[in-house]
């Protein structure tokens, strides 16, 4: 008895649990993820072969792929990834109903995936969309700010107490002071009298020699500091402009080590680094249409700038349409504001210095990949160009062109490597006609 | 004592007049009026606007500018949506195409940098037609002309394309009488065709071809004898003697072009060079080059070619020629036939008669230089049918006119005629890209691009094709005559499409299009195969002249006169008379003499002279300038067709006087009546000495006979300088001042000059113009000597017979006096010179004389031979200047861009677009200079370091080297033992510019050589 009720017990709360479940959780319902399949070996195949035109929950190249099982049968899923052209041209309805929505772009083929593979991505394609943080991300970091800074708020409490402690033991010292006199006026002892001295500004406007050197000093130092302003006119180091779309190089640059030559691709042929046009953009940003949500986050604390905007602003220029994943044939050509002017008698060379001295761009751009905002790192004066000049070995390592003149110069001048100066890097016209 | 002296400064001082002693109290003579202003009080009082009140206004306006001015500019960059794939921001691309526009045709390049054409090139594939001369390079400017037409016109009204189409449709439906093309020369397959379906689908449509300037009379003669309507092929590197009776060729004769194959049968080294005679009346590029030049008038040009004729062949009639011509006739006639098929006889008498004379003469030569065969199509024009038409269009004959790429208003001899006539046409049609003179008078203007806009093909010789492809998008809303004939013939295909169709059905064979875009022009090798006949009537050519005779011609720089508008034209100084921005009557000395005509030189040295009317028949061109021409032959004056021109041009560039109203029955020699008027004419001429005075040194001039036989210290010595009373060379280390800077290591570039391959035609002074932002100043600024032109061709002239004349009589001076009046007597031009041309650019001196008084350092020296000129640094002192011995440093007394009193090219977004952006646009104050196209060496380097690899002789170029067809100019590395300027700095001919003063330059000068041996 006690047994069958045990048993019973146990049956009802097994299927007490499983109807809870079930009528809790909408994931299985919804998705009827098969039986044994794997998620995370999903995600690793979804990132590297699906991901360039498919996304979970937003329609991309291809449709979204979240409830892709409640659209199709599995079966129907199997055939088509491995080869949709042969399912399209089989006549199959769904296939060609699927072929026209997309502007007829036929999915590459995956012979190479087998059932079990394609079961792992449709589990991960059928996890449902993660709650967004809640908009207190900030708090997050407000804590963690907070953990980190820890240490440095104790040290600010014990130096405050300090203080406050100087300030008590002043306050009493003077209370004593004073104190003490009015007991000595009291019981009638006298107090040594202060002698009147002459003030100090007098003594000094008497002392024609201190006077002297005071102003010569004076007039130097303000020769120093007029000449430094002076000279700062025209050099817009640290110049950073607002540009019409909020580009993070730290982003792409930094931390998607993006090489910079893939956009600034003209460095590579020309004079002119070149500032990339949409199109280039475009190669990535057709399929990241939104940032990470830690990304967006982040960009919203610390910077106060919403990266998503950022690329609707993108997608507006180009004429781009996420919805139908079409070009709409209008554009907006975006007026960057140019950070780096060069004087037009000054003629200088990126692909000289990129490709025949194998110069890193940081070198004169600084660390461009922490850069949240672009500014300008290097002065850009003749005085700053000249010493690199005369600083850095002329790179002629299996460079034909450089074989013979660097022989005979290197003999000449009795070094093993010459500078750009010695190479005539001086010239003026080299860079002036 | 000499306090006592008093001084007086007048009469009316030591007299003591009062009048004096008021002056002497008073600074002012007069009171100022300053009471006049402040005396109304009542005014100033009422005054809303106090003293206060302006002072506090002042202040902050102030304030305002200063803080207003701490503000850099902000600037913006565009970068494209997509970027076409060709396209990389200051990275260069070349495209290959053919101007053909009815007066010139070359295969070219173009260069364009981010979208926009910049620079003309010659296409140096092997078996492309023609290089590039100075009209064809500045041709690039005449797209960014601001006068163009921006879109279709009816009636003088804007109008869109449907419109104009709707428009034009409906009224040549209903046109009654002919429909006819009066087109410029279209040897055109595609255009052809099309306008043979356009007659097709209309009825009585009539073609009539004209060309401005008429080769009608050699046409009709190639016509006669051969069948094919054409101009003969010549190839004078084949010719071993040359006799030109009357031809430019060198210049503009039958198309021009002629000038490489000419110089590569004059190369001294070979060991021979051809022998050149020239009979003509002008003085003109030919006749600069000839070894031998004969003045003599038109009617004496035609017996002169008869005479060489029954010389020659033993046909034709005995002529009137006085004892001098005849002897110079024998003597070629006996060279000729000496040569025989190895001579050539060419003539530029527009008369049918003699043109079948001189293809007579040669194809009885055999001539190898001759070429029957592929004969030049590019010219079509039928003068007899032009004048037809004109009848036609007063006759009420014509229903329907278009112009395509003509100006007949303007160019016609009997514009007049021509406009009255087209009052009694229905419609009126002009394809025009300016608002000229046919197109301010047509209903229709159907606005057409620039050929750098267009597609088109066009076969230049027999069997030899040229294509024309757009460089840039239109840059205005204007469409080309093949296209306005499509959409009249209802057709949706564009003319490229239907052009590429034309090429592969019917001249490619199968070959590639895109292969033939790429080089631009295609050969399919067809020749004309026709036993030639002569029936020559050999009266016509007979006659002798009564009073004078004029000879229209064409200058260098304007040609037919079509690009008018075009300020580097205009400015490029005519290489015999080095005259810019007009035409004038050149007149021979004896003849001004006789008619009272001078020209002189004012005080700040620019040139005048005197006015005159020219009256030919009974049309009159008013106030002419004169310009007293050496080498002119007596009898004959001469005047330039092509200027004039007023409709659709700026101010500055309506100069000249229009000489086409004298080109009467198209016939380029007119009896003349000359009358000297009272005024002065004022010429921006840039050359005031005129003659080489004995100074042999500066061009040396050799015979091919000494060059052969003689040392090279015989006609090339090096100057000596005295040390320690012994002559030493002043080449020698010993004649140094100097520490020798050690240039062997690494490039050192020298720029040879060959003055005897130069032809002086002028295309290295426009290509410079181009390639280096040279500024146009304008007529008044050349008058004052302030041209820019970072490269000039000066021009001398031999005193006596020839230059070697002028050394002899100049060594021959003893005393004083002899010496003065005998260098006075070297200033004058002889009756009939020899001519020397001499390229002039900064010669990158070793021991430049400039670089050592810069007191700011501005101009110094680089290790690979070029003189530089850092602008930003120059603070324009001119010392630089006044220290040169060779003149070359220009110096920026305005501020030529964005001035409006400069209004050329850089005063405008349009115009600047041909701006080189390599190449820095200079600023007031600041001298500048030829810098041996540093960016061009530059940019060679550059490639080839990024390649790794060693640059090749011939790599390196400048823009004058580039644009030289004949070969004149050669740049390249010394410091390259294998390298073509290597091996001419060592060669006899190379000497140096005034090389006594031991400035050691980079610009090697060739000696000249002429073929003196007479047969």
């Amino acid at each position: 008895m006690k047994k069958v009720a045990n048993g019973n017990l146990i049956q009802k709360l097994t299927l007490l649990v499983v109807t809870f479940l079930l009528s809790l959780s909408p994931i299985v319902s919804h998705a009827q993820a098969p039986a044994g399949a794997d998620a995370a070996k999903g995600k690793e195949l979804f990132n590297s072969l699906c991901a360039a035109c498919h996304k979970r929950y937003k329609k991309a190249t291809g449709p979204a792929l979240f409830g892709v099982t409640e659209r199709h049968d599995t079966e129907w899923i199997y055939k088509w990834v491995k080869n949709s052209a042969a399912l399209i041209a089989s006549g199959d309805a769904e296939a060609v109903a699927i072929y026209e929505e997309y502007n007829k772009v036929s999915m590459n083929a995956f012979p190479q995936l087998s059932n079990a593979d394609i079961d792992n991505i449709i589990a991960y394609v059928s996890e449902p969309k993660a709650a967004p943080p809640v908009s207190s991300g900030g708090g997050e970091f407000a804590s963690a700010n907070a953990g980190q800074g820890g240490s440095s708020a104790v040290q600010n409490l014990v130096l405050g107490l300090l203080a406050l402690v100087l300030v008590v033991l002043v306050v009493v010292l003077f209370l004593v002071n004073k104190t003490l006199r009015s007991f000595a006026e009291k019981q009638g002892v006298e107090l040594p009298a202060k002698d009147e001295r002459k003030p100090i500004w007098k003594a000094f406007i008497e002392n024609q020699f201190l006077v002297l050197v005071s102003v010569v000093f004076l007039l130097l130092l303000s020769a120093y500091f007029v000449y430094g302003f002076l000279m700062q006119v025209g050099i817009d180091k640290g110049y950073a402009p607002v540009q019409p779309i909020h580009y993070s190089h730290r982003i792409h640059a930094g931390d998607n080590k993006i090489d910079c030559k893939y956009c600034h691709s003209s460095a590579r042929v020309s004079k002119h680094s070149g500032i990339p046009s949409l199109n280039v953009c475009m190669n990535c940003h057709k399929s990241i249409g939104e940032v990470a949500d830690a990304t967006q986050a982040e960009g919203l604390e610390k910077y106060g700038v919403d990266y998503n905007k950022q690329i609707q602003k993108l997608y507006k220029a180009t004429g781009w349409d996420s919805d139908k994943q079409a070009y709409t044939g209008k554009t907006e050509p975006v007026k960057w504001v140019r950070i780096h002017n060069l004087p037009d008698f000054a003629y200088f060379n990126h692909s000289q210095h990129v490709m025949v001295a194998g110069v890193q761009c940081q070198k004169c751009h600084g660390p461009v990949e922490e850069m949240e905002i672009m500014s300008q790192h290097a002065p850009l004066t003749m005085g700053w160009c000249i010493n690199c000049h005369r600083e850095t070995n002329v790179k002629v390592e299996g460079n034909e062109y450089y074989e013979k003149i660097h022989t005979e110069l290197s003999k000449k001048y009795g070094v093993d490597k010459l500078t750009a100066a010695q190479m005539g890097g001086l010239e003026c016209g080299k860079c002036h006609y | 004592m000499s306090s006592n002296k008093k001084y007086w400064k007048s009469v009316e001082e030591l007299k003591g007049s009062s009048v004096v002693e008021a002056l002497r109290q008073n600074e002012f003579s007069e009171d100022i009026p300053v009471d006049g202003f402040l005396e109304d009080e009542s005014s100033l009082e009422n005054s809303s606007t106090s003293r206060r009140d302006f002072l506090k206004y002042v202040g902050f306006s102030t304030a305002a500018a200063t803080l207003a001015a701490c503000e850099g500019p902000v600037v913006k960059s565009i970068p494209y949506v997509v970027q076409p794939e060709q396209i990389v921001p200051g990275v260069a691309n070349y495209y290959a195409t053919t101007i053909a526009d009815g007066f010139d045709v070359a295969n070219i390049l173009i260069k364009t940098r981010e979208g926009r054409p910049i620079k003309v090139e010659s296409n140096k594939l092997a078996g492309a037609t023609g290089g590039a001369n100075a009209r064809v390079h500045a041709s690039v400017l005449s797209l960014y002309d601001t006068s163009r037409l921006k879109t279709p016109q009816i009636k003088g009204k804007s109008v869109s394309w449907s419109q104009f189409d709707a428009a034009l449709g409906k009224r040549l439906a209903s046109v009654s009488g002919d429909i006819v093309l009066l087109t410029q020369s279209i040897s055109s397959p595609s255009t052809t065709k099309l306008i043979a379906e356009f007659a097709e689908k209309f009825p009585n449509v009539k073609q009539v071809a004209y060309d401005a300037i008429s080769q009608t009379a050699a046409l009709d003669a190639f016509e006669q004898a051969y069948g094919v309507r054409g101009l003969a092929g010549y190839d004078f590197g084949k010719a071993d003697t040359i006799v030109a009776v009357g031809a430019d060729f060198l210049g503009d004769w039958q198309g021009g072009g002629y000038d490489a194959a000419y110089a590569k049968g004059r190369v001294p080294e070979h060991g021979k060079m051809s022998r050149h005679i020239q009979f003509e009346s002008n003085m003109t590029l030919a006749g600069a080059a000839a070894d031998k030049r004969v003045a003599a008038n038109p009617s004496e040009l035609k017996q002169v070619l008869l005479g060489l004729y029954s010389a020659i062949t033993g046909k034709g009639a005995s002529v009137n020629l006085s004892d001098k011509l005849k002897k110079a006739v024998t003597a070629a006639a006996a060279q000729v036939k000496a040569a025989g098929s190895n001579a050539v006889v060419v003539t530029g008498i527009q008369d049918k008669d003699a043109q079948l004379i001189a293809l007579a003469i040669n194809s009885a030569l055999h001539s190898k230089a001759f070429n029957p065969s592929e004969p030049k199509l590019a010219f079509q024009g039928n003068a007899a049918k032009v004048n037809t038409l004109v009848g036609d269009l007063n006759a009420g004959r014509v229903g329907a006119l278009f112009t395509v790429g003509v100006n007949p208003a303007y160019s016609l001899p009997n514009a007049q005629a021509f406009v009255a006539g087209l009052k009694k046409v229905d419609v009126v049609v002009s394809f025009a890209s300016i608002p000229d003179e046919t197109a301010s008078v047509s209903e229709f203007v159907a606005t057409t691009p620039h050929y750098l806009e267009s597609w088109g093909d066009v076969e230049i010789t027999k069997g030899k094709f040229g294509l024309v492809q757009p460089t840039i998008r239109p840059l205005f809303d204007t469409r080309q005559f093949e296209d306005t004939l499509l959409s009249l013939l209802g057709s949706n295909v564009s003319f490229d499409k239907y052009m590429k169709n034309v090429w592969n059905t019917s001249i490619l064979g199968g070959k590639s299009f895109n292969q033939a875009l790429h080089d631009g022009f295609f050969v399919t090798g067809k020749k004309v195969a026709a036993a030639p006949s002569f029936s020559i009537n050999t009266s016509s050519l007979s006659g002798k002249a009564n009073g004078l005779e004029l000879v229209l011609y064409t200058k260098t720089g304007m040609g037919d006169g079509q690009q008018a508008n075009n300020p580097w034209l205009q400015e490029f100084p005519d290489p015999i008379t080095r005259t810019s921005w007009d035409n004038y009557l050149l007149v021979s000395k004896a003849d001004a003499e006789a008619l009272g005509l001078e020209n002189w030189n004012v005080a700040n040295g620019a040139l005048n002279g005197s006015v005159v009317n020219v009256k030919v028949g009974n049309v009159t061109v008013e106030n002419v300038g004169v310009y007293i021409q050496p080498g002119q032959a007596k009898g004959a004056v001469a005047l330039a067709l092509g200027y004039g021109r007023t409709a659709g041009l700026k101010e500055e560039m309506k100069v000249g006087v229009n000489a086409y109203a004298l080109y009467q029955n198209f016939n380029n020699v007119q009896k003349v009546s000359v009358e000297k008027v009272s005024g002065v004419h004022e010429f921006a001429c840039v050359q005031l000495q005129k003659t080489l005075m004995g100074r042999g040194d500066i061009v040396k001039e050799t015979t091919l006979e000494i060059f052969n036989t003689k040392d090279k210290d015989y006609y090339n010595e090096i100057p000596k300088v005295s040390l320690d009373h012994e002559e030493i060379p002043v080449t020698s280390s010993d004649a140094d001042l100097w520490d020798e800077f050690d240039r062997s290591i690494g490039h050192h570039f020298n720029l040879s000059i060959d003055l005897n391959a130069c032809t002086g035609c002028g295309a290295c002074v426009i290509a410079c113009h181009a390639e280096n932002n040279v500024p146009v100043v304008g007529k008044e600024e050349v008058r004052k000597s302030r041209d820019m032109h970072w490269l000039r061709i000066d021009r001398y002239y031999s005193s006596e017979e020839t230059f070697e004349g002028d050394n002899e009589k100049k060594d021959g001076f003893k005393g004083l006096s002899a010496n003065l009046s005998g260098f006075g007597e070297l200033e004058d031009p002889s009756e009939n010179p020899q001519v020397a041309f001499q390229p002039v650019m900064c010669q990158h001196c070793n021991h430049a004389p400039c670089e050592t008084v810069c007191p700011v350092a501005a101009t110094s020296h680089g290790r690979q031979g070029q003189n530089h000129m850092a602008y930003n640094r120059c603070v324009g002192t001119r010392y630089c200047a006044n220290n040169c011995p060779y003149k070359v440093r220009r110096f920026n007394w305005f501020l030529y861009n964005g001035n409006d009193d400069f209004d050329y090219n850089m005063n405008n977004d349009l115009g600047r677009m041909v701006v080189n952006p390599d190449v820095t646009v200079r600023s007031r104050g600041v001298m500048e200079k030829c810098s041996m196209c540093m960016q061009m060496t530059q940019k060679t380097i550059l490639d080839a370091k990024r390649d790794g690899r060693v640059i090749k002789d011939g790599e390196f170029q400048t823009a004058c080297s580039n644009a030289c067809t004949s070969g004149a100019m050669i740049f390249g590395d010394i410091n390259d033992k294998e390298s073509k300027v290597a091996k001419t700095l060592e060669g006899d001919r190379m000497y140096h510019l005034l090389e006594h003063v031991g400035t050691k330059p980079n610009v090697q000068y060739q000696v000249k050589v002429r073929n003196t041996k007479e047969a």
